[in-house]
């Protein structure tokens, strides 16, 4: 599990609207990039084209070509469906289905993916995503209880553990913390750690802090003006980004000038 | 200094103003109305009920006491309201997937006026149209059926005119549509984004994602569509009433005969005096006990759930 993506010269586009232009980076496998950048940069739009998640949106379409270990994810015959199936994703709110339980949660992705699971296969499953979501130990009493009953925090680790449990090779975080109290955030910050021993994962955040303490490479998203699209200015390790930036634009963000 | 005029303090302490207690006595008043006109109305029923309740078996139409007058009203009421609901829910929740989640937004808001249209529709006119277009043109289905699954106790003798009771669901089934139709596209409409997004990103297809997100968050309103859409199905007079060629009690739905308590009500009422009179009140009484006791049940469903409901 776990795979590299090349993202090479990726326009992104809603309707007529140049949301993100030309973007071209490499994502390493079993470590944690993170995006960075002030609201409306397009960071989370292009994170969406890394599941095309973004062709949700009517009129959401790109240009260019993202490679996962060599296969173009816009390829011709490239099924969206499939893509998603690899490419796991995170979203800003905790969004555990409120009609299913907490186990009925986990195995959702599963039981779409039609492989047919004894329920001993199941539970196990379930057990063996929850621990990775570092949740089972506080779950595994009301595993049959509503998902929605848990706090914030707990729901966000089962989304983690949902998205886990099909064994994606890649997994996108889209502000996972911003909805959440700081003991919830730094659950999830070190669950991030445990992941990439596994997994490709991919983080926007609006926090810096959090893209320091827990990115091995760091891009820095911005715009030249409301209405212009949204750039990559600089990709870096976080290390470089945060000590030593090479651009201007990079050392007024981070340094708290603007954004 | 320039006291404000005084306000009346509760014993807890809370200020209570003069606004506020007239909207909330406002909105007590309402409440204890659609009581006291439901308790009305009940009262009504039992009082006028009772001599046709308590009168001896010879005197009831049918000569065989009150019971044995009544239930074939019943199964045809219940019959063809459950025939209604069958064929009218699955199309109607067809329909409101179809303009909440797959037509282009113009289409979909084209299509949904056009149902609500449907519900502007006088349910006589719907008996006309029943009675003489859609009556004739069922007659080969019924034959077919009639030859071809006769072994079905539903499916008999074939009726010359169509006008049966199998005729007077199907036209139920249209006349519901546009109520359980409307409800569920305005619960599917509702679904949250975020657990749309949820069920795609983890790789779900269209039709995928509508079960495991849309479906099983809008069910309860589903449901309440449905149960209105029954309310309305049990208790149609005109349509049931003009197709139908009412007649005693027969298993076979594609021949003559039958009726439902509104229609045999309707039917019987203007000439009705004393005891009859009585006896179609009672069959009212029982009317209004179905339909109760179907809301309770599709109340039941719902609360049975309510922990998954989502609403929390």
């Amino acid at each position: 599990m776990s795979k590299r993506i090349d993202v090479k010269d990726l326009d992104i586009y809603y309707g007529d609207f140049h949301a993100v232009k030309d973007v071209t980076m490499t994502i390493e496998p079993r470590s944690v990039t993170a995006f960075i950048g002030p609201s409306g940069c397009g960071k989370s739009t292009f994170l969406r084209t890394l599941n095309r998640m973004h062709e949700v949106i009517p009129g959401g379409r790109v240009d260019g070509e993202v490679l996962m270990d060599g296969e173009n994810l816009y390829g011709r015959n490239v099924d969206p469906v499939d893509v998603r199936r690899q490419v796991g994703m995170v979203f800003q709110r905790p969004n555990p289905f409120p009609t299913m339980s907490i186990k009925e949660n986990v195995l959702a992705g599963v039981r779409l993916n039609s492989r047919r699971l004894s329920s001993a296969a199941a539970d196990e499953l379930a057990e063996k995503a929850l621990r990775g979501a570092n949740l089972w130990n506080e779950v595994k009493d009301r595993l049959d209880k509503p998902g929605s009953g848990l706090s914030g925090g707990q729901q966000q680790r089962l989304c983690i553990a949902r998205a886990i449990a099909i064994q994606p090779e890649v997994l996108l975080m889209d502000e996972p913390c911003s909805a959440l109290d700081p003991i919830s955030t730094l659950a999830i910050e070190d669950l991030i750690n445990d992941l990439k021993a596994d997994y490709t994962v991919v983080i926007v955040t609006h926090n810096m802090q959090q893209a320091a303490r827990v990115s091995d490479r760091t891009g820095f998203f911005n715009l030249e003006a409301t209405g212009r699209p949204g750039e990559l200015v600089e990709f870096d390790t976080t290390q470089a980004i945060f000590n030593n930036p090479s651009q201007r634009a990079t050392e007024d963000y981070i340094s708290g000038r603007f954004g | 200094m320039n006291a404000p005029a005084p306000t009346k303090r509760s014993r807890t302490g809370t200020v209570r103003r003069p606004g506020d207690l007239a909207f909330s006595g406002a909105s007590l008043g309402s409440a204890v109305l659609i009581l006291l006109i439901l308790a009305g109305v009940a009262f009504f029923l039992v009082m006028e009920a009772l001599p046709a309740l308590t009168a001896p078996g010879e005197e009831i139409s049918g000569g065989e006491g009150f019971f044995h007058y009544v239930w074939p009203l019943v199964f045809g009421t219940v019959v063809a309201s459950l025939i209604a609901m069958l064929l009218g829910t699955p199309v109607a929740i067809g329909i409101a997937l179809f303009v909440s989640h797959y037509a282009p937004r113009r289409l979909g808001s084209a299509i949904g006026f056009v149902i609500d249209l449907l519900a502007a529709v006088p349910s006589v006119v719907f008996g006309m149209w029943g009675m003489a277009v859609f009556a004739p043109r069922l007659v080969p289905l019924y034959d077919w059926l009639d030859e071809h699954a006769g072994w079905v106790p539903f499916f008999g003798d074939a009726s010359a005119t169509g006008r049966t009771l199998m005729t007077a669901s199907i036209v139920l089934a249209v006349m519901i549509l546009p109520i359980v139709t409307s409800v569920s596209r305005e619960v599917f409409l509702q679904t949250p984004r975020l657990h749309e997004e949820a069920a795609l990103a983890l790789g779900a297809t269209k039709w995928e994602m509508i079960r495991t997100a849309v479906l099983p968050f809008g069910m309860p309103g589903v449901i309440g569509g449905t149960m209105l859409g029954l309310g309305r199905a049990l208790g149609e007079t005109m349509a049931v009433a003009i197709i139908l060629s009412t007649g005693p009690f027969t298993w076979n739905l594609l021949g003559s005969g039958n009726s439902t308590i509104p229609a045999e009500i309707a039917l019987n009422f203007p000439e009705a005096s004393g005891l009859r009179l009585s006896e179609l009140i009672a069959a009212g009484l029982v009317l209004f006990v179905i339909t109760l006791a179907v809301n309770l049940f599709a109340r039941w469903i719902v609360d049975r759930r309510a922990e998954f409901s989502g609403a929390n």
